[in-house]
């Protein structure tokens, strides 16, 4: 009797709420991320920002993630379960998560994708943000310009894409302005994050004569060779400083919190719509690690300088004149060049010596 | 492209560091193998080691004592493989594979609490006199401890399997188990030891990876190493003094592709990737390709079981 009574109280109650349910019901954020949430690198900066979601909206948000996604089928699978079990949003952290955001956007109109640093938008519910990482990339080659003795600058690079690509142009055209014999020596990783290899590449490239390391991987391997060498090296995606404190110049740092609460803000008041920002210094997503002491006072305000108009707009990392790497004119005196030509960057610029591989 | 920036004396020296992991778990399953044990579970024994020493390093601040956890850790998942392959008859193949696995799932646990960990620091082994010698002394005589350590083990080995009572019937058992064990030989606990030995060796292996190489903990940080190391038995042919020389031509390889990229010339990454096993295949043809090099082929009761039914 009172079994029966408590179930028809209870199916009324789900009845009066069912309306109701899609308001007071958390929003579901996923997160799917291609390293470990301790890489200290890429992934820790995306789950911060997540941690950072649950901090400013509370019991109206759950948060979930699902770490060391590789690109490819297993993204499709893990982005298919998360779509599944009710989940709103879906931030897709990775570059090579493309083809399987906009295959499992097709099959889930109603959940909402934002992927990180991609191109394909090929459904209304796919949303693209992107850093502007060459901006601070930009400040980083004006400092190891200025600190490089030996004028070998060591790039431990990821994979052939775009946006390596132009991180590796950025900090060698101004890498060269401040020091006209700047070299660089490139290592193509073929990995987002091998610490194995990273160290081997490090190690290689000091070898070869580089003082100061750069990387486009995600791990601290290259930061520990640095500070074990006594030479000089910058963080990537996140602060490194316990792994170089003397190694580490500073670190350009993705701050993706803003847009990450922006934007699951927006799917709770439902005004969520698919966009495609590219945000930078100026706008917080790229900010830097406390510039070292070891850096000379006059090259530490110099390259504030150029951080601060950069940020403010006022100067463009690319702007010509520049020249591609076989001679042939890219930008015009004065010209800067267009999101477009950024996005499809497939070549390195004049004074690079090696050969981008295919 | 600036050949003349690869120094050859930095290359070796740093081609003895990236050939160290695949060395040690190589010699361990020589000696596993030379006993009749083809155990594929080395990459999951080396990773387990490699997460072993590494939490033990961090808990004692001690790395050599870390070291001697992943020798045991190693160790211990070889015992799996042991009881599963010599006292329950279960098939080598599968149980090594299985081993590999585990191996891998099992670390990731482990290693959970220990991503982003700084572990404490090993000591470069500067051997006072020696290191001092204008050119050698740079390339041979400024590694860390665990260096120096596998080109020891690979000599110990050698000596034991050539000159030593114990060597020859752990040579005997692996040619001919029947026979050894009609001489009154215990094979079945003889292959536990070697099986063991192999486990702990691998686990060293694994541990100088993330102690000493990187040194950082991730999942999965040995990426192939183990079957590199598998690949390496093979190549030498069973000899010891061939591991060494393989294990510095495959680490050798890894060295080298990374310099020529930094000296600014186009590799081909995949192709290199590959060559170890590409070489082993080569080394198995010609192993079979006449009967004169028999006695370079593999023991003769490799991989098959033992059961003492009389």
């Amino acid at each position: 009797m009172k079994h029966a009574r408590l179930l028809t109280g209870a199916l009324m109650a789900l009845a009066l709420a069912a309306p109701a349910a899609a308001q007071d019901d958390p929003v579901k954020v996923g997160f799917i991320y291609v390293g470990p949430v301790g890489d200290f690198g890429w992934t820790h900066e995306h789950d911060l920002a997540r941690q950072a979601v649950e901090e400013e909206y509370g019991d109206a948000v759950e948060t979930s993630f699902v770490e060391s996604v590789p690109e490819g089928p297993d993204a499709e699978r893990v982005m298919t379960q998360m779509a599944l079990s009710g989940t709103d949003l879906i931030f897709a952290t990775s570059f090579g998560y493309g083809p399987a955001v906009n295959n499992v956007a097709e099959r889930f109109p109603d959940v909402a994708f934002e992927h990180a640093t991609g191109y394909q938008q090929d459904h209304p519910n796919v949303s693209l943000y992107n850093a502007r990482f060459y901006q601070g990339r930009a400040v980083i080659g004006h400092i190891a310009g200025h600190m490089t003795e030996t004028s070998t600058i060591g790039y431990i690079a990821s994979f052939p894409i775009p946006e390596v690509i132009r991180g590796i142009n950025a900090a060698f055209i101004h890498a060269r302005e401040v020091n006209p014999d700047v070299e660089f020596r490139i290592v193509w990783a073929y990995s987002w994050f091998d610490p194995a290899q990273e160290a081997s590449a490090a190690e290689a490239l000091i070898e070869q004569g580089a003082d100061i390391l750069m990387q486009h991987t995600d791990s601290t391997a290259p930061m520990s060779i640095a500070e074990d060498r006594g030479l000089y090296a910058f963080g990537q995606a996140s602060n490194m400083i316990d792994f170089g404190p003397n190694a580490q110049l500073t670190a350009i740092i993705d701050n993706w919190a803003p847009y990450y609460i922006e934007r699951v803000g927006e799917v709770m008041d439902g005004t969520w719509e698919a966009g495609n920002v590219w945000t930078g210094i100026g706008d917080g997503t790229v900010a830097f690690a406390d510039f070292s002491d070891a850096i000379p006072e006059e090259v530490r305000e110099s390259a504030a300088a150029l951080r601060d108009r950069i940020a403010a707009g006022d100067y463009h990392p690319f702007t010509g004149p520049i020249n591609r790497r076989d001679g042939s004119e890219w930008l015009a005196e004065g010209e800067v060049a267009t999101d477009e030509a950024l996005l499809a960057m497939d070549f390195y610029v004049e004074g690079i010596t090696s050969e981008l591989p295919e | 492209m600036d050949l003349s920036a690869i120094d050859p004396l930095v290359l070796a020296a740093s081609l003895m560091i990236a050939a160290t992991p695949i060395m040690l778990a190589g010699i361990g399953e020589l000696i596993s193998e030379k006993a009749g044990v083809l155990n594929l579970g080395v990459e999951g024994m080396m990773i387990t080691g490699a997460i072993t020493g590494f939490a033990i390093a961090v808990q004692t601040g001690n790395p050599y004592l870390g070291m001697i956890a992943a020798m045991a850790g190693g160790a211990a998942l070889a015992l799996i493989f042991a009881v599963l392959t010599q006292l329950l008859l279960a098939n080598h193949v599968a149980s090594g594979l299985a081993l590999t696995l585990f191996g891998l799932g099992f670390s990731s646990l482990l290693g959970q609490p220990y991503v982003g960990v700084r572990p404490p620091r090993t000591f470069k082994l500067e051997i006072p006199v020696l290191s001092d010698i204008p050119v050698l002394g740079r390339v041979l005589f400024q590694h860390d401890l665990i260096v120096y350590i596998s080109v020891i083990v690979v000599a110990l080995v050698w000596y034991f399997l050539k000159y030593t009572r114990a060597g020859l019937i752990l040579r005997a058992v692996g040619e001919n188990h029947d026979a050894a064990h009609a001489l009154g030989y215990g094979v079945v606990k003889v292959r536990f030891l070697a099986i063991l030995f192999g486990g702990a060796t691998a686990g060293l292996g694994g541990a100088y990876l993330s102690l000493v190489r990187v040194p950082q903990w991730t999942e999965g940080m040995t990426a192939g190493a183990g079957w590199i190391a598998l690949a390496l038995v093979v190549f030498a042919s069973w000899r010891p003094w061939r591991v060494l020389l393989g294990a510095y031509l495959f680490g050798g390889i890894v060295v080298l592709q990374l310099n020529l990229q930094a000296a600014g010339v186009r590799v081909p990454v995949e192709y290199l990737a590959m060559s170890p096993y590409l070489i082993t295949i080569l080394v198995l043809v010609i192993i079979s390709s006449d009967r004169a090099r028999a006695s370079l082929a593999a023991p003769g009761s490799l991989n098959r079981i033992f059961h003492a039914s009389h």
